[in-house]
Protein backbone atom coordinates (compact mmCIF):
# COMPACT_ATOMS: atom_id res chain seq x y z
CA UNK A 1 0.00 0.00 0.00
CA UNK A 2 2.77 2.11 1.11
CA UNK A 3 4.15 2.44 -2.61
CA UNK A 4 0.89 3.95 -4.03
CA UNK A 5 1.00 7.08 -1.66
CA UNK A 6 3.87 9.50 -2.51
CA UNK A 7 5.62 10.93 0.15
CA UNK A 8 4.12 8.72 3.30
CA UNK A 9 0.95 9.48 5.02
CA UNK A 10 1.45 13.21 6.23
CA UNK A 11 1.81 14.39 2.53
CA UNK A 12 -1.80 12.17 2.03
CA UNK A 13 -3.32 14.24 5.01
CA UNK A 14 -2.19 18.10 3.52
CA UNK A 15 -3.49 16.61 0.20
CA UNK A 16 -6.39 15.91 1.65
CA UNK A 17 -6.94 18.56 3.10
CA UNK A 18 -5.99 21.29 0.21
CA UNK A 19 -8.86 19.17 -1.76
CA UNK A 20 -11.20 19.27 0.90
CA UNK A 21 -10.54 23.09 1.33
CA UNK A 22 -11.55 23.97 -2.71
CA UNK A 23 -14.17 21.09 -2.55
CA UNK A 24 -16.26 23.07 0.21
CA UNK A 25 -15.17 26.41 -1.28
CA UNK A 26 -17.24 25.60 -4.21
CA UNK A 27 -20.49 24.47 -2.65
CA UNK A 28 -23.52 25.61 -1.06
CA UNK A 29 -22.20 24.10 2.37
CA UNK A 30 -19.29 23.33 4.08
CA UNK A 31 -18.36 20.84 7.40
CA UNK A 32 -14.79 22.19 6.65
CA UNK A 33 -13.66 22.41 10.23
CA UNK A 34 -14.85 18.53 10.45
CA UNK A 35 -12.68 17.35 7.40
CA UNK A 36 -9.32 18.86 9.05
CA UNK A 37 -10.08 17.63 12.57
CA UNK A 38 -9.94 13.95 11.05
CA UNK A 39 -8.03 14.64 7.74
CA UNK A 40 -4.79 12.72 9.67
CA UNK A 41 -7.01 9.37 10.61
CA UNK A 42 -8.08 9.37 7.13
CA UNK A 43 -5.01 9.55 5.84
CA UNK A 44 -3.70 7.19 8.06
CA UNK A 45 -6.30 4.62 7.15
CA UNK A 46 -6.14 4.87 3.80
CA UNK A 47 -2.24 5.18 3.32
CA UNK A 48 -1.11 2.56 5.74
CA UNK A 49 -4.27 0.59 7.59
CA UNK A 50 -6.89 -0.26 5.09
CA UNK A 51 -6.62 -3.18 3.17
CA UNK A 52 -8.59 -1.84 -0.22
CA UNK A 53 -8.05 -1.93 -3.51
CA UNK A 54 -9.10 0.49 -5.81
CA UNK A 55 -9.52 -1.96 -8.91
CA UNK A 56 -11.52 -4.48 -7.21
CA UNK A 57 -13.64 -2.24 -4.78
CA UNK A 58 -15.99 -4.71 -3.64
CA UNK A 59 -13.65 -6.98 -2.98
CA UNK A 60 -15.35 -9.40 -0.35
CA UNK A 61 -11.87 -9.40 1.69
CA UNK A 62 -11.59 -5.66 1.81
CA UNK A 63 -11.50 -3.81 5.30
CA UNK A 64 -14.50 -2.04 5.55
CA UNK A 65 -14.62 1.71 6.37
CA UNK A 66 -17.75 3.73 7.95
CA UNK A 67 -17.87 7.28 7.69
CA UNK A 68 -20.35 7.50 10.68
CA UNK A 69 -20.03 11.67 10.67
CA UNK A 70 -20.72 11.39 7.34
CA UNK A 71 -20.36 15.50 7.02
CA UNK A 72 -16.71 15.02 6.57
CA UNK A 73 -17.22 13.04 3.43
CA UNK A 74 -14.96 15.58 1.55
CA UNK A 75 -11.58 13.95 3.48
CA UNK A 76 -13.33 10.86 2.32
CA UNK A 77 -13.85 11.44 -1.19
CA UNK A 78 -10.13 13.30 -1.42
CA UNK A 79 -8.87 10.40 0.25
CA UNK A 80 -10.36 7.18 -2.11
CA UNK A 81 -8.98 9.85 -5.26
CA UNK A 82 -5.79 9.81 -4.12
CA UNK A 83 -5.77 5.98 -3.71
CA UNK A 84 -7.20 5.94 -7.10
CA UNK A 85 -11.12 4.69 -6.81
CA UNK A 86 -11.92 7.89 -8.80
CA UNK A 87 -9.86 10.41 -10.63
CA UNK A 88 -8.76 13.44 -8.29
CA UNK A 89 -10.77 15.51 -10.87
CA UNK A 90 -13.58 14.66 -10.11
CA UNK A 91 -13.43 16.04 -6.65
CA UNK A 92 -14.07 19.09 -8.64
CA UNK A 93 -17.51 17.72 -9.00
CA UNK A 94 -18.73 18.10 -4.94
CA UNK A 95 -21.76 20.12 -4.41
CA UNK A 96 -21.97 20.41 -8.00
CA UNK A 97 -25.39 20.21 -9.36
CA UNK A 98 -25.67 16.68 -11.13
CA UNK A 99 -22.57 15.34 -9.28
CA UNK A 100 -22.84 12.13 -6.91
CA UNK A 101 -19.93 13.33 -4.81
CA UNK A 102 -22.79 14.83 -2.28
CA UNK A 103 -22.27 17.16 0.87
CA UNK A 104 -22.61 13.58 3.10
CA UNK A 105 -21.02 10.65 2.51
CA UNK A 106 -22.84 8.13 -0.25
CA UNK A 107 -22.99 5.07 -1.27
CA UNK A 108 -23.40 6.05 -5.09
CA UNK A 109 -19.09 6.73 -4.89
CA UNK A 110 -16.46 4.10 -5.83
CA UNK A 111 -15.13 3.04 -2.33
CA UNK A 112 -17.63 4.35 0.27
CA UNK A 113 -19.17 2.09 2.04
CA UNK A 114 -22.46 2.99 3.13
CA UNK A 115 -24.00 6.57 2.97
CA UNK A 116 -24.33 7.99 6.10
CA UNK A 117 -25.21 11.93 7.43
CA UNK A 118 -27.99 11.33 10.14
CA UNK A 119 -25.80 10.49 13.01
CA UNK A 120 -25.70 7.72 14.92
CA UNK A 121 -26.38 4.87 12.30
CA UNK A 122 -22.88 3.89 11.35
CA UNK A 123 -22.22 2.21 14.33
CA UNK A 124 -25.19 -0.18 13.96
CA UNK A 125 -24.37 -1.04 10.48
CA UNK A 126 -20.38 -1.70 11.03
CA UNK A 127 -21.78 -4.15 14.17
CA UNK A 128 -23.81 -5.82 11.16
CA UNK A 129 -20.85 -5.97 9.30
CA UNK A 130 -18.81 -7.77 11.55
CA UNK A 131 -21.27 -9.93 13.32
CA UNK A 132 -21.51 -10.87 9.64
CA UNK A 133 -17.72 -11.11 9.03
CA UNK A 134 -17.57 -12.87 12.15
CA UNK A 135 -20.16 -15.54 11.23
CA UNK A 136 -18.34 -16.67 8.02
CA UNK A 137 -14.45 -16.91 9.89
CA UNK A 138 -14.00 -13.69 7.27
CA UNK A 139 -10.28 -12.59 8.34
CA UNK A 140 -11.21 -8.50 7.19
CA UNK A 141 -11.65 -5.82 9.56
CA UNK A 142 -14.27 -3.29 10.36
CA UNK A 143 -13.51 0.57 10.99
CA UNK A 144 -16.17 3.18 12.09
CA UNK A 145 -15.23 6.60 12.70
CA UNK A 146 -17.71 8.57 14.78
CA UNK A 147 -17.74 12.51 15.47
CA UNK A 148 -17.74 13.28 19.62
CA UNK A 149 -21.12 15.39 18.85
CA UNK A 150 -22.17 12.21 17.31
CA UNK A 151 -22.12 9.96 20.78
CA UNK A 152 -25.06 12.72 21.80
CA UNK A 153 -27.34 9.64 19.77
CA UNK A 154 -28.71 6.95 22.06
CA UNK A 155 -28.35 4.37 18.96
CA UNK A 156 -25.00 5.30 19.01
CA UNK A 157 -24.92 3.67 22.77
CA UNK A 158 -26.94 0.44 21.42
CA UNK A 159 -25.08 -0.11 19.14
CA UNK A 160 -22.08 -0.35 21.91
CA UNK A 161 -23.99 -2.48 23.79
CA UNK A 162 -24.21 -4.89 21.49
CA UNK A 163 -20.81 -4.93 19.90
CA UNK A 164 -19.80 -5.75 23.54
CA UNK A 165 -21.99 -8.02 24.86
CA UNK A 166 -21.57 -9.94 21.09
CA UNK A 167 -17.46 -9.36 21.45
CA UNK A 168 -16.88 -8.19 18.17
CA UNK A 169 -13.61 -7.73 18.57
CA UNK A 170 -13.20 -7.63 14.33
CA UNK A 171 -14.51 -4.20 15.10
CA UNK A 172 -12.83 -0.70 16.07
CA UNK A 173 -14.36 2.28 16.54
CA UNK A 174 -12.52 5.86 16.19
CA UNK A 175 -14.01 8.92 17.77
CA UNK A 176 -12.67 12.12 16.31
CA UNK A 177 -13.00 13.74 19.63
CA UNK A 178 -12.23 17.75 19.02
CA UNK A 179 -14.42 18.68 21.95
CA UNK A 180 -16.70 21.00 19.17
CA UNK A 181 -19.96 20.06 18.23
CA UNK A 182 -22.22 21.55 15.56
CA UNK A 183 -22.73 24.93 17.65
CA UNK A 184 -21.53 24.69 20.42
CA UNK A 185 -18.11 23.26 22.35
CA UNK A 186 -19.34 19.68 23.68
CA UNK A 187 -18.87 20.22 27.36
CA UNK A 188 -21.85 23.14 27.37
CA UNK A 189 -23.76 20.35 25.50
CA UNK A 190 -23.45 17.29 26.94
CA UNK A 191 -20.70 16.72 28.51
CA UNK A 192 -19.41 13.48 27.10
CA UNK A 193 -16.07 12.84 29.83
CA UNK A 194 -14.99 10.37 30.68
CA UNK A 195 -15.58 9.67 27.44
CA UNK A 196 -12.61 6.21 27.88
CA UNK A 197 -14.88 4.91 30.68
CA UNK A 198 -17.95 5.03 29.00
CA UNK A 199 -17.04 2.77 26.56
CA UNK A 200 -14.84 1.07 28.75
CA UNK A 201 -17.96 0.33 30.79
CA UNK A 202 -19.66 -0.91 27.72
CA UNK A 203 -17.28 -3.61 27.24
CA UNK A 204 -14.60 -2.31 24.84
CA UNK A 205 -10.90 -2.15 25.27
CA UNK A 206 -10.28 1.54 24.81
CA UNK A 207 -6.98 3.86 24.06
CA UNK A 208 -6.51 7.11 23.73
CA UNK A 209 -4.08 8.54 21.42
CA UNK A 210 -3.02 12.03 19.49
CA UNK A 211 -5.30 12.17 16.36
CA UNK A 212 -2.94 14.03 14.46
CA UNK A 213 0.53 11.84 15.47
CA UNK A 214 0.63 9.48 12.47
CA UNK A 215 3.23 7.43 13.99
CA UNK A 216 0.80 6.62 17.05
CA UNK A 217 -2.20 6.36 15.25
CA UNK A 218 -0.50 4.10 12.52
CA UNK A 219 0.59 1.63 15.42
CA UNK A 220 -3.07 1.82 17.77
CA UNK A 221 -4.68 1.02 14.33
CA UNK A 222 -2.22 -2.10 13.54
CA UNK A 223 -2.46 -3.15 17.01
CA UNK A 224 -6.40 -4.07 16.97
CA UNK A 225 -7.91 -5.81 18.90
CA UNK A 226 -6.17 -3.85 21.76
CA UNK A 227 -8.16 -7.03 23.61
CA UNK A 228 -8.66 -10.19 22.74
CA UNK A 229 -12.69 -11.07 22.76
CA UNK A 230 -13.54 -7.00 22.68
CA UNK A 231 -14.43 -4.67 20.54
CA UNK A 232 -11.66 -1.64 20.56
CA UNK A 233 -12.54 2.10 21.04
CA UNK A 234 -9.55 4.64 19.63
CA UNK A 235 -10.55 8.10 21.21
CA UNK A 236 -8.36 10.37 18.88
CA UNK A 237 -7.65 13.48 20.51
CA UNK A 238 -7.99 16.19 17.61
CA UNK A 239 -8.27 19.90 17.26
CA UNK A 240 -11.13 21.36 14.90
CA UNK A 241 -10.26 22.98 11.85
CA UNK A 242 -6.81 21.47 12.56
CA UNK A 243 -4.03 22.62 9.75
CA UNK A 244 -5.46 26.22 9.43
CA UNK A 245 -4.50 28.83 12.25
CA UNK A 246 -7.86 30.97 12.23
CA UNK A 247 -10.20 27.72 12.15
CA UNK A 248 -8.64 25.46 14.70
CA UNK A 249 -10.47 25.11 17.72
CA UNK A 250 -13.46 27.41 16.75
CA UNK A 251 -17.18 26.41 16.19
CA UNK A 252 -17.52 28.71 13.56
CA UNK A 253 -16.07 26.38 10.94
CA UNK A 254 -17.83 23.82 11.54
CA UNK A 255 -20.49 25.12 8.70
CA UNK A 256 -18.96 28.39 7.16
CA UNK A 257 -17.91 28.26 4.19
CA UNK A 258 -14.29 28.90 3.06
CA UNK A 259 -14.15 31.70 0.66
CA UNK A 260 -12.40 35.01 -1.04
CA UNK A 261 -9.39 36.23 1.17
CA UNK A 262 -10.06 33.25 4.27
CA UNK A 263 -9.38 30.83 1.67
CA UNK A 264 -6.77 32.10 0.22
CA UNK A 265 -5.17 32.26 3.07
CA UNK A 266 -5.73 28.37 4.23
CA UNK A 267 -4.42 27.61 0.88
CA UNK A 268 -1.59 29.48 1.36
CA UNK A 269 -1.04 27.34 4.90
CA UNK A 270 -1.87 24.18 3.81
CA UNK A 271 0.91 24.70 0.93
CA UNK A 272 3.47 25.82 3.31
CA UNK A 273 2.51 23.27 5.74
CA UNK A 274 5.65 20.94 5.72
CA UNK B 1 -51.05 -14.89 11.95
CA UNK B 2 -48.11 -14.50 13.86
CA UNK B 3 -47.30 -18.53 14.40
CA UNK B 4 -47.70 -18.75 10.81
CA UNK B 5 -45.29 -16.70 9.76
CA UNK B 6 -42.76 -18.17 12.21
CA UNK B 7 -43.60 -21.54 11.28
CA UNK B 8 -42.96 -21.03 7.58
CA UNK B 9 -39.90 -19.09 8.07
CA UNK B 10 -38.38 -21.72 10.19
CA UNK B 11 -39.14 -24.55 7.51
CA UNK B 12 -37.89 -21.87 4.72
CA UNK B 13 -34.51 -21.31 7.49
CA UNK B 14 -33.65 -25.27 7.21
CA UNK B 15 -32.48 -24.64 3.41
CA UNK B 16 -31.66 -21.19 3.78
CA UNK B 17 -28.48 -20.42 6.17
CA UNK B 18 -28.10 -16.93 4.81
CA UNK B 19 -32.10 -15.77 6.37
CA UNK B 20 -31.43 -13.77 9.72
CA UNK B 21 -34.31 -13.65 12.63
CA UNK B 22 -33.54 -10.44 14.41
CA UNK B 23 -36.29 -9.50 17.37
CA UNK B 24 -36.44 -6.73 19.59
CA UNK B 25 -36.71 -8.74 22.45
CA UNK B 26 -40.04 -10.12 22.19
CA UNK B 27 -41.85 -13.56 20.62
CA UNK B 28 -41.55 -14.91 24.02
CA UNK B 29 -42.41 -18.92 23.58
CA UNK B 30 -42.73 -18.25 19.62
CA UNK B 31 -39.50 -18.69 18.90
CA UNK B 32 -38.38 -21.22 20.57
CA UNK B 33 -38.09 -23.80 18.07
CA UNK B 34 -36.20 -21.52 15.26
CA UNK B 35 -34.18 -20.66 17.80
CA UNK B 36 -33.45 -24.12 19.29
CA UNK B 37 -32.65 -25.48 15.32
CA UNK B 38 -30.90 -22.07 14.34
CA UNK B 39 -28.86 -20.63 16.81
CA UNK B 40 -26.44 -18.74 14.57
CA UNK B 41 -29.83 -17.06 12.45
CA UNK B 42 -31.06 -15.83 15.25
CA UNK B 43 -30.35 -12.58 17.50
CA UNK B 44 -32.02 -11.02 20.07
CA UNK B 45 -31.32 -7.43 19.61
CA UNK B 46 -32.65 -6.58 23.20
CA UNK B 47 -35.21 -3.22 23.22
CA UNK B 48 -33.17 -1.60 20.67
CA UNK B 49 -34.89 -1.01 17.55
CA UNK B 50 -32.79 1.51 15.91
CA UNK B 51 -29.75 -0.38 15.99
CA UNK B 52 -31.86 -3.79 15.08
CA UNK B 53 -32.58 -1.51 11.87
CA UNK B 54 -29.26 -0.38 10.90
CA UNK B 55 -27.38 -3.63 11.89
CA UNK B 56 -29.95 -5.28 9.59
CA UNK B 57 -28.45 -3.22 6.88
CA UNK B 58 -24.96 -3.92 8.13
CA UNK B 59 -25.81 -7.97 7.63
CA UNK B 60 -28.12 -7.45 4.45
CA UNK B 61 -25.33 -5.76 2.69
CA UNK B 62 -23.03 -8.75 3.37
CA UNK B 63 -25.29 -10.90 1.65
CA UNK B 64 -28.06 -12.23 4.64
CA UNK B 65 -31.47 -11.92 4.04
CA UNK B 66 -32.49 -10.05 7.62
CA UNK B 67 -35.74 -10.89 9.35
CA UNK B 68 -36.74 -8.06 12.13
CA UNK B 69 -39.58 -8.82 14.69
CA UNK B 70 -41.00 -6.47 16.77
CA UNK B 71 -44.39 -5.65 17.86
CA UNK B 72 -47.11 -2.77 17.08
CA UNK B 73 -45.28 0.24 15.50
CA UNK B 74 -42.02 -0.51 17.48
CA UNK B 75 -40.25 -2.25 14.23
CA UNK B 76 -41.21 0.98 11.96
CA UNK B 77 -41.75 3.97 13.57
CA UNK B 78 -39.53 3.78 16.68
CA UNK B 79 -36.74 3.27 13.84
CA UNK B 80 -38.35 5.15 11.04
CA UNK B 81 -34.62 7.07 9.92
CA UNK B 82 -32.87 3.63 10.06
CA UNK B 83 -35.37 2.50 7.52
CA UNK B 84 -35.71 5.10 4.66
CA UNK B 85 -31.68 5.78 5.14
CA UNK B 86 -29.73 2.05 6.30
CA UNK B 87 -32.19 0.14 4.37
CA UNK B 88 -34.40 1.47 1.52
CA UNK B 89 -31.79 4.15 0.39
CA UNK B 90 -29.07 1.09 0.30
CA UNK B 91 -32.06 -1.51 -1.34
CA UNK B 92 -31.02 -3.57 2.00
CA UNK B 93 -32.61 -7.14 2.01
CA UNK B 94 -34.21 -6.44 5.25
CA UNK B 95 -37.85 -8.07 5.94
CA UNK B 96 -39.47 -5.85 8.80
CA UNK B 97 -42.23 -7.39 10.64
CA UNK B 98 -44.48 -6.40 13.02
CA UNK B 99 -46.97 -8.44 15.06
CA UNK B 100 -50.56 -6.15 15.80
CA UNK B 101 -51.07 -4.69 13.04
CA UNK B 102 -54.05 -2.13 13.36
CA UNK B 103 -55.53 -2.51 16.72
CA UNK B 104 -54.81 -6.34 17.16
CA UNK B 105 -53.06 -5.72 21.16
CA UNK B 106 -56.56 -3.88 21.35
CA UNK B 107 -56.58 -3.65 25.20
CA UNK B 108 -53.09 -2.84 26.10
CA UNK B 109 -53.86 0.61 24.49
CA UNK B 110 -52.41 2.86 21.68
CA UNK B 111 -48.79 2.59 22.64
CA UNK B 112 -49.33 -1.24 20.90
CA UNK B 113 -51.26 -0.44 18.24
CA UNK B 114 -49.93 0.46 14.42
CA UNK B 115 -52.25 2.59 13.08
CA UNK B 116 -50.20 4.95 10.64
CA UNK B 117 -47.44 2.26 9.22
CA UNK B 118 -49.49 1.65 6.11
CA UNK B 119 -49.27 5.28 5.30
CA UNK B 120 -45.55 6.34 6.68
CA UNK B 121 -44.12 2.76 4.99
CA UNK B 122 -45.59 2.69 1.76
CA UNK B 123 -44.31 6.77 0.97
CA UNK B 124 -40.23 5.33 1.31
CA UNK B 125 -38.85 5.18 -2.18
CA UNK B 126 -37.72 1.22 -2.46
CA UNK B 127 -40.24 -0.31 0.25
CA UNK B 128 -42.96 -3.32 -0.40
CA UNK B 129 -45.80 -3.00 2.14
CA UNK B 130 -47.56 -6.14 2.43
CA UNK B 131 -50.51 -6.82 4.67
CA UNK B 132 -51.82 -10.12 4.66
CA UNK B 133 -55.85 -10.71 5.24
CA UNK B 134 -55.21 -14.40 6.00
CA UNK B 135 -53.02 -17.37 6.91
CA UNK B 136 -52.90 -18.79 3.16
CA UNK B 137 -51.87 -15.30 2.47
CA UNK B 138 -49.19 -14.64 5.33
CA UNK B 139 -47.46 -18.00 4.82
CA UNK B 140 -47.35 -17.18 0.89
CA UNK B 141 -45.99 -13.68 1.75
CA UNK B 142 -43.35 -15.07 3.81
CA UNK B 143 -41.82 -17.42 1.18
CA UNK B 144 -42.24 -14.78 -1.59
CA UNK B 145 -40.24 -12.02 0.18
CA UNK B 146 -37.84 -14.24 0.93
CA UNK B 147 -36.92 -14.26 -2.84
CA UNK B 148 -37.74 -10.57 -3.27
CA UNK B 149 -34.46 -8.48 -2.97
CA UNK B 150 -34.83 -5.39 -1.35
CA UNK B 151 -36.60 -3.94 1.48
CA UNK B 152 -40.15 -5.25 2.87
CA UNK B 153 -42.61 -4.15 5.64
CA UNK B 154 -44.66 -7.60 6.55
CA UNK B 155 -47.98 -6.46 8.80
CA UNK B 156 -49.36 -9.33 10.32
CA UNK B 157 -52.56 -9.24 12.30
CA UNK B 158 -54.00 -11.14 14.96
CA UNK B 159 -57.41 -11.32 13.17
CA UNK B 160 -57.68 -13.07 9.62
CA UNK B 161 -60.24 -13.61 7.12
CA UNK B 162 -61.28 -17.36 6.62
CA UNK B 163 -59.50 -19.29 3.90
CA UNK B 164 -60.31 -18.59 0.19
CA UNK B 165 -57.63 -19.65 -1.73
CA UNK B 166 -58.28 -22.04 -4.74
CA UNK B 167 -56.35 -25.40 -4.98
CA UNK B 168 -53.13 -24.28 -7.52
CA UNK B 169 -53.66 -20.97 -6.94
CA UNK B 170 -50.54 -18.40 -7.18
CA UNK B 171 -49.59 -15.52 -4.72
CA UNK B 172 -48.13 -12.79 -6.68
CA UNK B 173 -47.12 -9.55 -4.61
CA UNK B 174 -48.55 -7.01 -6.18
CA UNK B 175 -51.77 -8.37 -7.21
CA UNK B 176 -54.79 -8.45 -5.61
CA UNK B 177 -56.80 -11.76 -4.67
CA UNK B 178 -60.36 -11.64 -5.66
CA UNK B 179 -61.85 -13.30 -2.65
CA UNK B 180 -65.44 -13.64 -4.03
CA UNK B 181 -67.28 -11.80 -7.09
CA UNK B 182 -69.94 -9.17 -7.69
CA UNK B 183 -71.29 -6.64 -9.47
CA UNK B 184 -73.02 -3.61 -7.50
CA UNK B 185 -70.10 -2.55 -5.39
CA UNK B 186 -66.19 -4.12 -4.13
CA UNK B 187 -65.12 -3.92 -1.22
CA UNK B 188 -61.49 -3.67 -1.11
CA UNK B 189 -59.51 -4.64 2.52
CA UNK B 190 -56.08 -5.38 3.59
CA UNK B 191 -54.91 -7.55 7.13
CA UNK B 192 -57.11 -9.41 8.94
CA UNK B 193 -60.16 -6.95 8.66
CA UNK B 194 -60.73 -8.63 5.40
CA UNK B 195 -62.85 -11.02 7.60
CA UNK B 196 -64.99 -7.59 8.49
CA UNK B 197 -65.25 -7.27 4.37
CA UNK B 198 -66.52 -10.36 3.94
CA UNK B 199 -68.57 -10.72 6.71
CA UNK B 200 -70.11 -7.14 5.32
CA UNK B 201 -70.67 -9.12 1.98
CA UNK B 202 -72.66 -11.51 3.21
CA UNK B 203 -74.92 -8.85 5.12
CA UNK B 204 -74.78 -7.33 1.97
CA UNK B 205 -76.40 -10.01 -0.25
CA UNK B 206 -78.70 -10.01 2.22
CA UNK B 207 -80.14 -6.96 1.27
CA UNK B 208 -79.83 -7.75 -2.69
CA UNK B 209 -76.72 -5.78 -2.50
CA UNK B 210 -74.06 -7.63 -4.79
CA UNK B 211 -70.03 -7.50 -3.89
CA UNK B 212 -66.62 -8.20 -4.82
CA UNK B 213 -63.73 -8.20 -2.82
CA UNK B 214 -60.93 -7.71 -2.98
CA UNK B 215 -58.45 -8.64 -0.78
CA UNK B 216 -55.27 -6.13 -0.96
CA UNK B 217 -52.33 -7.96 0.72
CA UNK B 218 -50.08 -6.05 -1.07
CA UNK B 219 -49.83 -2.13 -0.55
CA UNK B 220 -47.07 -1.26 -2.09
CA UNK B 221 -46.87 -1.37 -4.94
CA UNK B 222 -50.64 -1.23 -5.93
CA UNK B 223 -52.23 -3.43 -7.86
CA UNK B 224 -53.91 -0.51 -10.02
CA UNK B 225 -54.98 -3.05 -12.88
CA UNK B 226 -57.43 -4.74 -10.20
CA UNK B 227 -58.91 -2.03 -9.08
CA UNK B 228 -59.16 0.13 -11.93
CA UNK B 229 -61.40 -2.96 -13.57
CA UNK B 230 -63.46 -2.99 -10.21
CA UNK B 231 -64.20 0.92 -10.33
CA UNK B 232 -65.28 -0.01 -13.98
CA UNK B 233 -67.45 -3.29 -14.06
CA UNK B 234 -69.17 -2.50 -9.97
CA UNK B 235 -71.07 0.72 -9.21
CA UNK B 236 -68.79 1.90 -6.35
CA UNK B 237 -66.04 1.20 -4.25
CA UNK B 238 -65.52 0.95 -0.13
CA UNK B 239 -62.06 0.73 1.08
CA UNK B 240 -61.59 -0.74 4.41
CA UNK B 241 -58.58 -1.08 6.69
CA UNK B 242 -57.74 -1.20 10.22
CA UNK B 243 -55.63 2.35 10.24
CA UNK B 244 -56.20 5.74 9.73
CA UNK B 245 -58.12 6.91 6.46
CA UNK B 246 -55.18 9.59 6.04
CA UNK B 247 -52.92 8.07 3.30
CA UNK B 248 -53.28 4.07 4.12
CA UNK B 249 -54.89 1.94 1.50
CA UNK B 250 -57.78 4.50 1.28
CA UNK B 251 -55.56 7.33 0.59
CA UNK B 252 -53.73 5.24 -2.10
CA UNK B 253 -56.52 3.59 -3.73
CA UNK B 254 -57.95 7.23 -4.43
CA UNK B 255 -54.48 8.56 -5.59
CA UNK B 256 -54.02 5.92 -8.04
CA UNK B 257 -57.81 5.38 -9.85
CA UNK B 258 -57.88 9.85 -9.82
CA UNK B 259 -54.72 9.24 -11.67
CA UNK B 260 -56.01 6.96 -14.13
CA UNK B 261 -58.79 8.42 -14.71
CA UNK B 262 -60.82 5.53 -13.48
CA UNK B 263 -62.48 6.97 -10.11
CA UNK B 264 -65.45 4.53 -8.93
CA UNK B 265 -69.15 5.92 -9.19
CA UNK B 266 -68.77 6.24 -5.67
CA UNK B 267 -66.12 6.06 -2.86
CA UNK B 268 -66.08 5.33 0.77
CA UNK B 269 -63.16 4.61 3.30
CA UNK B 270 -63.92 2.91 6.16
CA UNK B 271 -60.94 3.25 8.71
CA UNK B 272 -59.91 5.72 11.87
CA UNK B 273 -60.47 9.22 11.82
CA UNK B 274 -57.97 11.10 13.04
CA UNK B 275 -58.12 9.67 16.03
CA UNK B 276 -56.15 7.23 18.54
CA UNK B 277 -58.23 4.82 19.48
CA UNK B 278 -57.95 5.20 23.63
CA UNK B 279 -61.16 3.18 24.51
CA UNK B 280 -60.18 -0.29 26.16
CA UNK B 281 -60.92 -3.56 24.58
CA UNK B 282 -60.70 -6.59 22.58
CA UNK B 283 -59.98 -5.67 18.94
CA UNK B 284 -63.55 -6.75 17.58
CA UNK B 285 -64.75 -4.61 20.37
CA UNK B 286 -62.32 -1.36 19.13
CA UNK B 287 -63.73 -2.08 15.35
CA UNK B 288 -67.24 -2.00 16.66
CA UNK B 289 -66.74 1.56 18.85
CA UNK B 290 -64.60 3.05 16.07
CA UNK B 291 -67.45 1.73 12.85
CA UNK B 292 -64.99 -0.80 10.94
CA UNK B 293 -66.61 -3.95 11.89
CA UNK B 294 -69.27 -5.51 9.09
CA UNK B 295 -72.24 -4.03 10.54
CA UNK B 296 -70.65 -0.49 10.78
CA UNK B 297 -69.46 -1.36 6.69
CA UNK B 298 -72.98 -2.19 5.68
CA UNK B 299 -74.58 1.06 7.29
CA UNK B 300 -72.02 3.19 5.59
CA UNK B 301 -72.73 1.44 2.44
CA UNK B 302 -76.59 1.63 3.01
CA UNK B 303 -76.52 5.60 3.94
CA UNK B 304 -74.35 6.12 0.75
CA UNK B 305 -76.21 3.99 -1.40
CA UNK B 306 -79.76 5.28 -0.39
CA UNK B 307 -79.26 8.45 1.10
CA UNK B 308 -82.78 8.87 1.31
CA UNK B 309 -83.93 5.71 2.36
CA UNK B 310 -85.74 5.66 5.83
CA UNK B 311 -83.54 3.87 8.05
CA UNK B 312 -85.08 0.35 7.49
CA UNK B 313 -84.38 -3.13 9.43
CA UNK B 314 -82.80 -4.65 6.32
CA UNK B 315 -79.41 -5.93 7.86
CA UNK B 316 -80.28 -7.96 10.72
CA UNK B 317 -78.19 -6.68 13.61
CA UNK B 318 -74.67 -8.79 14.33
Amino acid sequence: MNAQIPNGTKALARRIRIHALRMNSRGSGSHIGAVFSCADILAVLYGQVLNVDPSNPRSPARDRFVLSKGHACAGLYAALAERGFFPVEKLETHYQNGSDLCGHASHKVPGVEVSTGALGHGLSMACGMAYAARLTGAGHRVFALLSDGECDEGSVWEAALFAGHHHLDNLTVIIDYNRLQGIAPVADVLELAPLDDKWRSFGWAVEEVDGHDHAALEERLRAMPFAKGKPSCLIARTVKGKGVSFMENTVLWHYRIPRGSEFEAALLELENHQ
Amino acid sequence: MRDVFVRTLTEIAARRPEIMLLTGDLGFGVLNDFVARFPKQFLNMGVAEQNMTGLAAGLALEGHIVFTYSLGSFPTLRCLEQIRNDLCYHQANVKIVTVGGGMAYGAVGMSHHATEDLAILRSLPNMTVVSPGDHWEVAQATRVLVDHPGPAYLRLDKSAAPPSHQPGERFRLGKARIIRDGADLTLVATGGILEEAVRAADLLEGCGVSCRVLSIHTVKPLDTEALSAAARETGGMVVIEEHTVDGGLGGAVAENLLELGAPPAFFLRIGLRSCFPSAVGSQHYLRKVHGLDAQAIVDAVLARRCPRRDSQPLVPAL
